[in-house]
């Protein structure tokens, strides 16, 4: 490339930044300086440093917290992503049954959070819920108020039921944009349905599928409201991810600093999986473009 | 301005990296510059760079922190020989 780039260009998103400003960058300034005080309300602070964040960093519910969380947003998309890909595949390409699909794969992403979560906590119920009912007659011991792997499968189904939709359908556009040519030239090298999955179908999928992993990172590395409407956090502390573990402590407990500094690092990982997600994106987009 | 609950460092703190901000804004119009590929493989312009370095020094504070946790000044240098690797290699 010998084209420099015209950064002035910048300047033109200049509103845009105040809007920012106001929505993002001053509540997160103030995050900061809450990191480095102490408060016992009033509004009165008192200065401590760095010490929430060593306090934090040595805490073992903040890192049980960032272990549950890399471990939710891992089953999520390793289920998620397969299974949308695969959806994608199988639904009608045209007529008036891939609009209906597409319809019915759009129903629950309209769901607002809380009531997904009323949804699963009473379908899951063993007295009144279907699915508890049905499990407990099955003799299959599910209880996700009591056991931990009950609650487990019952958040992850959750999401998958929730968001999976997302998945398909952003996939779904990917292989639509394919021109028919690519399979016509595939059928004639008789290509077996493998390879032009492999070789066809997933590269030209390739730029939407790493929109939809980045989306459901980052919606499930800060979920909060529906395993929380579901279980709580519990049992005992089994489903606090990290959003559900900072409320507790900032709004629960009212710990300000501690939740502060909680907040500036989980902030921090999530900028840069974000930052590494955009590089990559951008990449993939130069390569093809 | 009582509720963000100012306090010097962290008002030095932001206006060293506003200040450092606008240097680079300045920097971009004035030098326009041609990205290029570093060690990681990716195109990076000097904003890009600037950005590793902010986001990789915030991560070394913490880690030294969590791990020395005594003479946290020492960071800062640590962090200075980072962003001269990044800007010379990245």
């Amino acid at each position: 490339m010998d084209k420099t780039l015209n950064q002035k260009a910048w300047f033109l998103v200049l509103p845009v930044l105040v809007l920012v400003a106001f929505s993002a960058v001053l509540p997160v300034m103030t995050v900061v300086n809450y990191s480095v005080q102490d408060t016992f309300g009033n509004n009165k602070f008192f200065w401590a440093g760095l010490e929430w964040y060593a306090e934090m960093l040595q805490s073992e519910r903040m890192w049980d917290a960032l272990v549950r969380q890399l471990m939710f947003s891992g089953i999520i998309l390793a289920i998620e992503v397969p299974l949308g890909i695969f959806v994608a595949l199988h639904m009608p390409k045209s007529g008036f049954w891939s609009s209906f699909c597409l319809v019915l794969m759009s129903l629950p992403l309209l769901i607002p959070w809380n009531v997904v979560g009323t949804i699963w906590q009473i379908f899951g119920r063993v007295d009144i819920g279907l699915l508890g009912y049905t499990l407990d007659l099955l003799g299959i011991e599910y209880n996700y108020t009591q056991d931990i792997f009950s609650a487990w499968a019952t958040i992850i189904v959750m999401d998958v039921w929730h968001w999976t939709s997302l998945v398909a359908l952003l996939a779904f556009a990917g292989l639509k944009s394919i021109p028919d040519a690519y399979y016509q030239a595939a059928k004639i090298d008789q290509a077996s349905r493998w390879n032009v999955f492999r070789y066809i179908e997933l590269p030209k999928m390739m730029g939407v599928l790493m929109i939809a992993i980045l989306l459901r990172f980052m919606d499930s590395f800060m979920i909060y409201t529906e395993p929380f409407v579901v279980t709580g956090g519990g049992p005992g502390n089994a489903t606090t991810l990290l959003s559900i573990d900072l409320v507790k402590m900032a709004l629960g407990q009212f710990d300000l600093g501690p939740a502060a500094a909680f907040s500036i690092m989980y902030y921090l990982v999530i900028l840069t999986i974000s930052y590494v997600f955009y590089t990559v994106m951008t990449a993939m987009d130069k390569k093809e473009g | 301005m009582d509720w963000m609950a100012w306090t010097w460092p962290t008002a030095a703190f932001f206006i060293i990296i506003v200040t450092t901000l606008v240097i680079f804004s300045v920097l971009a119009v004035k030098f326009p510059e041609t990205p290029r590929k570093g060690v990681l493989g990716m195109e990076t312009t000097r904003g890009d760079r600037l950005f590793i370095t902010l986001l990789g020094s915030a991560f070394i504070n913490l880690a030294w922190l969590g791990v020395v946790s005594v003479n946290q000044p020492y960071a800062l240098a640590v962090c200075i020989a980072y962003a001269l690797v990044v800007f010379r290699w990245v």
